[in-house]
This record gives C-alpha cells, sequence and structure tokens, in this order.
C-alpha cells in the first residue's frame, strides 16, 4: 500500500519533528497534532475508498454468473462479505481479545460443621480474555474476582506450532494433573470439587503456579497419547511451598485416547507431581525440608450418539490419587478417588451422581467419605442451574447433609466447550 | 542438580520421540469441517487430494465434539477447509491450538474459509444481543444450500489447492470448470422440478435454510425454534400452530439432527407434512455427495408439495 507508506512516512517525520524541537512551545505542538488528525482522517477516508472499490470489483468477478449478479444488483448490502475473523478491517476493536464474565453465584442448606460454606455467596466471577498473539503464540487469561479479591486463575502464552510437534505454555496455569485438577470451576459436572481434590490436591481450588509446560503427541499406529511435562515455582496454597528457588514443582502426565466407535469413547490418564512442602516450616525456616509426591490415575468413558448428540449423552469419570507426604509425624500415605457419572436424558437436563472416598493428605487414617446427586438444568447454552444433594462423613465421625444450588451464567465472547 | 538431569533426558525423550518418518510429497492430504465441504473439495481436488471430514452430516455442526482424535487428523492435515462465520466456534478452535500443525493455524496457508466469496444472508445489522438466542454476527452459515454458492466454495478451493501446488494448478481450474458446469446443468433441472411451487409457506425447525429458500423460491413462514438455539417451548408452539393454519403452511422441513416430537406434534394439528431433510452431505444414507443433497432434498420437497397444492 504505497498510499500508507507516504502516510507512515509523514508521521515518523512529524514525530521526528517533535522530537528535534524539544523546546517547542504548546501551540506549536496543537498545531503538529492537528496536522496529524487532519492526516490520519485522510488516510482513513483513503483506505475507505479503496476498500469499497476493492470491494465492488470482487463483487464483479465472483457475481460472474447471471443468477448471482442480479442477486447482487438486488440487495447490495447483503452481496459484499463481510471480512472473515481475523482480517483487518478499518474497526480498530477487531484486535481486542474475545471476553468473556462467567458468573457463578452458589447457594448452600444444611449443616456441615466441618467445611461450612455460606448461606448464599457470589464464589466467581471470571474474566476471560483470549487472542492470537502473533503468528506464532496465543494468549489466555483467567481472571477470577473472589470473595476476598481478585486473583489470576490462569494466565498463559501457548505456542502452537513449535518444531519437533511441540506445544508450550508459558505462564501461570493448571498442573496437568489428572481431569478434574485441570478444569475451571464453570466446566466441572458438580457444584464442588470431589473430595479426593480438597484432601489431597490442595483444595477447592486446582493447584497450578507459574511455570513451563510441554506437551507432544507420541506417534504410534493405535491411540492418541499425548506427553506433557511441567515445571512450576513450587507455591501453590496448601499442596507446594517453596523456600528456596530451587524448590520447583514437577507435574508429569500422560494422556491416551482411543474412539471405540463414533459414539463411545475412552479417555485414560496417569499423573505424577512433585514438590516440597511447608509441614517441615518452624519459625519461618524450612527445617523439614519435606516433600509431597502424588500419583494419579484417571478414567472416563464418554458416549454421545452422533445424530442426537444435543440430547443424549453420557459421562463417568473417575480419578484415583496417592499422596506420599513427609512430615515431622512420619510418611503420610494417603489414597483416595471419586467415581461419577452425568447423563442427560433431555436436551437441556442432566441428571449425576458421585461416590467420594480419600483419606487426608497430613492424616491418612482419617478418611472422609461422601455421596451427591446433581441435577442439571441449562435454560440455554449461556446458562445453567444446578442443584446437588451432598451427604459426607467425616472421618471424625461427624456428617454434613446438605442442599447445594448453583447458578451460572456467561456473557460475552462464545467460548469453545471443554472436552 | 539431579532434577534438572532428569527434565533434560525427558525433554530429549520427547523429543526424539516425535521424529517420525516425513512425509512424502503425494496427495494434498485435505480436512474440512463437513461433508458438504468435502464433497466439493472432492469434486475439485480429483485423484490429488485425499478428504475426510470432522463433522458427520447426520450431526448438529454447531455441536461437535472437540475429540482429541480429531487433533491426530489436524495434526497431518495440509489444507483445512471451514465453513466460517462462528459455525464452528464451539469446537474448532481448541483444535487446532493442539494440532501442532502451522499450515493450518487460522490466517496459515493451509486455512481456507469458505464464506469469503458465497452470498451470506442474516447479517445482523445494528444492536444484537443473546436475547435473540444464538445468533451468528457474521451471518447465516448455512450458506451451502444453494448450488450458486457451491460454486462459489469450488472456486475458493480451486485457488487454494493451486495456491499449495502450483504444478496442478490447471488441473484444478480444469476440474472447477467442469464441477460448475454440472452445478449449472443440474441447477435449472432444479428449479425447473420446483418452479411450479414458487412462493410456497413452508416452516423449519433451525434456520438452518435460508439460502436453499430464496435460491429455489421457498417462504419461510416460520421456525420450530422460538430463536435459534433455543428449545421449543409450548407458547410458541401454540402460536406457530395458529399461524401456520392462518397462512396455509403445509410442509415443515426438520434437519436430521432434531427431534421430530414437537413437528410431528404441529404436523398433526395443521395437516402439515414433515419431512426430514438433510442439509448436508452425509445427512441420509442417499445423500453422498453434493448433488445428490439437492437431488434428494429438492425430490422431496416436489413430493410433499404435489399432494399439498395439488399441483
Amino acid at each position: 500500500m504505497r498510499s500508507s507508506t507516504i502516510a507512515l512516512a509523514s508521521v515518523v517525520a512529524l514525530l521526528f519533528g517533535c522530537v528535534g524541537q524539544a523546546s517547542a512551545q504548546t501551540a506549536d505542538v496543537q498545531a503538529l497534532q492537528q496536522q496529524v488528525d487532519a492526516l490520519r482522517a485522510q488516510l482513513e477516508l483513503m483506505q475507505k475508498q479503496y476498500e469499497e472499490r476493492l470491494a465492488a470489483l470482487e463483487a464483479r468477478l465472483s457475481g460472474a454468473a447471471p443468477e448471482g449478479a442480479a442477486a447482487a444488483a438486488a440487495a447490495p448490502a447483503e452481496a459484499a462479505p463481510p471480512p472473515a475473523a481475523g482480517t483487518p478491517t478499518p474497526n480498530a476493536k477487531v484486535f481486542n481479545p474475545d471476553m468473556a464474565v462467567i458468573g457463578n453465584f452458589l447457594g448452600a442448606a444444611g449443616r456441615n460443621r466441618v467445611n461450612p460454606a455460606p448461606a448464599l455467596e457470589m464464589r466467581e466471577s471470571e474474566v476471560s480474555f483470549q487472542a492470537i498473539v502473533d503468528p506464532y503464540a496465543r494468549a489466555d487469561f483467567f481472571l477470577s474476582f473472589g470473595q476476598d479479591g481478585v486473583s489470576l486463575e490462569e494466565g498463559f502464552l501457548t505456542f502452537p506450532t513449535l518444531p519437533g510437534g511441540l506445544l508450550m505454555k508459558v505462564g501461570k496455569m493448571y498442573g496437568a494433573f489428572g481431569k478434574t485438577n485441570t478444569l475451571h470451576s464453570h466446566v466441572i459436572p458438580w457444584t464442588d470439587r470431589p473430595l479426593v481434590m480438597n484432601n489431597l490436591l490442595g483444595g477447592e481450588e486446582p493447584f497450578g503456579d507459574a511455570g513451563v509446560s510441554v506437551a507432544r503427541l507420541i506417534p504410534n499406529p493405535w491411540a492418541f497419547l499425548e506427553a506433557t511435562g511441567q515445571v512450576m515455582r513450587g507455591d501453590s496454597e496448601n499442596l507446594f511451598h517453596s523456600s528456596r528457588r530451587s524448590d520447583l514443582t514437577y507435574v508429569g502426565h500422560l494422556r491416551g485416547y482411543q474412539d471405540i466407535t463414533e459414539n463411545t469413547n475412552i479417555d485414560l490418564g496417569a499423573s505424577y507431581a512433585r514438590g516440597h512442602n511447608a509441614a517441615g516450616i518452624v519459625n519461618d525456616v524450612d527445617a523439614g525440608r519435606f516433600q509431597t509426591e502424588l500419583w494419579g490415575a484417571d478414567a472416563t468413558l464418554r458416549w454421545k450418539p452422533l445424530q442426537r448428540s444435543i440430547y443424549h449423552s453420557f459421562v463417568g469419570r473417575s480419578e484415583a490419587v496417592w499422596s506420599r507426604r513427609q512430615q515431622f509425624a512420619g510418611l503420610q500415605e494417603s489414597f483416595g478417588y471419586y467415581v461419577s457419572g452425568d447423563y442427560q436424558f433431555a436436551r437441556r437436563w442432566f441428571a449425576g451422581v458421585r461416590y467420594d472416598d480419600s483419606a487426608r493428605a497430613d492424616a491418612s487414617s482419617v478418611r472422609d467419605r461422601g455421596q451427591s446427586a446433581v441435577l442439571t438444568y441449562w435454560p440455554s447454552e449461556f446458562s445453567q442451574v444446578r442443584g446437588q444433594y451432598r451427604r459426607t462423613r467425616y472421618g471424625d465421625a461427624s456428617v454434613a447433609n446438605e442442599l447445594l444450588f448453583q447458578f451460572q451464567f456467561s456473557i460475552g465472547a462464545h467460548g469453545a466447550h471443554a472436552f | 542438580m539431579k532434577v534438572t538431569r532428569i527434565i533434560t533426558a525427558l525433554v530429549a525423550l520427547l523429543l526424539l520421540a516425535g521424529v517420525g518418518p516425513a512425509r512424502a510429497q503425494g496427495k494434498l492430504n485435505v480436512i474440512t469441517t463437513t461433508e458438504d465441504l468435502a464433497s466439493i473439495a472432492q469434486e475439485i481436488g480429483g485423484d490429488r487430494i485425499t478428504v475426510e471430514s470432522i463433522a458427520r452430516g447426520y450431526q448438529d455442526p454447531h455441536f461437535v465434539e472437540a475429540k482429541p482424535s480429531f487433533i491426530l487428523k489436524l495434526q497431518k492435515a495440509d489444507l483445512l477447509v471451514v465453513v466460517g462465520r462462528e459455525l464452528e466456534i464451539g469446537w474448532l478452535p481448541p483444535l487446532i491450538t493442539q494440532s501442532r500443525n502451522s499450515k493450518v493455524q487460522v490466517g496459515a496457508s493451509g486455512y481456507l474459509d469458505a464464506s469469503t466469496q458465497a452470498r451470506i444472508l442474516d447479517i445482523p445489522t445494528g444492536q444484537i444481543t443473546r436475547a435473540m438466542g444464538d445468533v451468528h454476527p457474521q451471518g447465516n452459515p448455512h450458506y451451502w444450500l444453494d448450488p450458486e454458492n457451491g460454486k462459489a466454495i469450488g472456486r475458493e478451493l480451486a485457488d487454494k489447492l493451486g495456491e499449495l501446488r502450483p504444478n496442478d494448478r490447471a488441473f484444478f481450474q480444469q476440474r472447477l470448470t467442469d464441477f460448475s458446469g454440472r452445478i449449472d446443468a443440474a441447477e435449472k433441472r432444479w428449479l425447473a422440478a420446483l418452479a411450479p411451487y414458487k412462493g410456497v409457506k413452508v416452516v423449519t425447525y433451525h434456520n438452518s435454510f435460508p439460502n436453499f429458500a430464496e435460491r429455489f423460491g421457498l417462504n419461510v413462514a416460520g421456525f420450530i425454534e422460538p430463536r435459534p438455539g433455543i428449545p421449543p417451548s409450548p407458547q410458541h408452539t401454540l402460536d406457530l400452530i395458529n399461524e401456520m393454519k392462518q397462512q396455509n403452511v403445509k410442509v415443515i422441513m426438520v434437519e436430521p439432527y432434531f427431534d421430530s416430537k414437537t413437528p410431528n406434534a404441529i404436523g398433526r394439528s395443521t395437516g402439515a407434512q414433515v419431512l426430514v431433510m438433510p442439509p448436508s452431505v452425509g445427512g441420509v444414507k442417499m445423500v453422498t455427495d453434493y448433488f445428490s443433497l439437492f437431488d434428494y432434498d429438492v425430490n422431496l420437497l416436489v413430493t410433499a408439495l404435489k399432494t399439498a397444492t395439488g399441483r
């Protein structure tokens, strides 16, 4: 574009001019500003004219068929196609990232002495910004506005096309440990997270931190096989704690996937994570230098009849976690798992059950068990209402019977559905 | 540092595992999102390409699952052809990101949006909100149901294939000319078959047929969905029945992936015929390519309209 080169050159010249006259008076600056503005307007006008002319030419070229030409003449507004996503338009907003806000409102009734949730809370408002950065990378940010302020849930850069078939992520991200730990709250099929996540993976929020993740597909003739390795700073709230710069967390995950039929598929995973924990800290000094080691296995069976995919589906999930936590009281070897099934019985209705069983990470002899039944209704793709009955028998013998309900709603860009 | 060594070894192992056999410079490997695009790509590419579709013609193209097996298909693709207009927005972006294939990233040379030369209808003007349902801000994505747009898609494909394989450019252009000629001939036949029913009113489940209706002179009087993507509600169904009785609508067109319970109930109370009308190649068994898609749909409509109108 010659015209834009000239315009650019003149703008640069103007800018240099400004720099040269560092002591130029405000009036001069204003005059220059006016000139720049005038130039910009002129440039925009020219650009618009060129684009209109180009569009007209294109329409004439593509509408070679007589019917097409007639139709184009009849409806000129519709004949010129709007620019496809990713192509520049005079509208500067086009480069804004895709933005969305997802609200997660939770209510709880009943009694729970061990882990009480407020009666009503706006648990989380998740704001996401997603865009392609340049031809080599894309960026995803997920900010959580919770009860206690704002936190960065995830914020990372993805390089999808590195040599060697690597997919690299750099930034803050969830640990690639099992399935549920990698999912944001709004895509899990329950109002809460399974007990095994709470007890062995550090709490209600997935563990994760600033780090680097590398994933690669392993070529083989049989199935989809992906290996992921992550190195993280090693500070993720209750699970890992880093007292020295070298106290890093390592996460490894192997995922296998196979279509059994076009309607049914199976997804299997094995995970490992290791890092330092906070059990050995005495008077702010990490005297124990203790570590936590985690092993995980997960399996997901999905059924979705393609021709009726919007009406019926079933997902069966299970995850098991083995935790080996060093602490002053000795090595705690704890095991926990959950099994769940979710059936979609109508276009907008889902029913599910879940069984939880998990020891606690810091006291392997204390086992918590729980049962849940979940009913979900989707008014549309962008909102859902969910009720969950949960009965938990805590290891210290107290029993909690609770009714949890949730409203979730999403505004903004249409995000992709999680698989 | 022991750990560092372990990590280095792991990464090295990962890298080594990937040095597979280099791909032969044979046929272009084309992956399309829908079977309609696959059919047209096959027409243009002939034996110089292999082509495979991600979605099946009998599934709702808005709601395809991003299965990892599709990642493997995309990984090996030389060209990805998409319908565009945000039809695939719910499932394609994560597949592209995870494909590890620089050729098929959005904007790269192996990514083709088939809609850029097509005639697109229902482009919203003015303010749009989701109160209108799941609207497509870039217009109705079911544009392939107009044979003229089929030719436009063919032109896009011939240009792109020629760009990727300059030596075969003449071959692809030749096949395009042949394809367009056969479309022109068939379109005359289809238009003639439906000519006696010009302006006849129909109701469709989803707004999947605006281009088809415009080309063949149908008048879409209403939808079973109250809004795009919103399932039928009792009140809307009642209103629609009254409207159909008033306007004497005798045909209901239902895409094969929608439940036929509500359409059948409407059919019973209005006397309208319910046609399961595939909007895509592969929607029913007999529809095996882009030509048989129109053959089937036009024939289905003509048979129904003959009994309904007595013409």
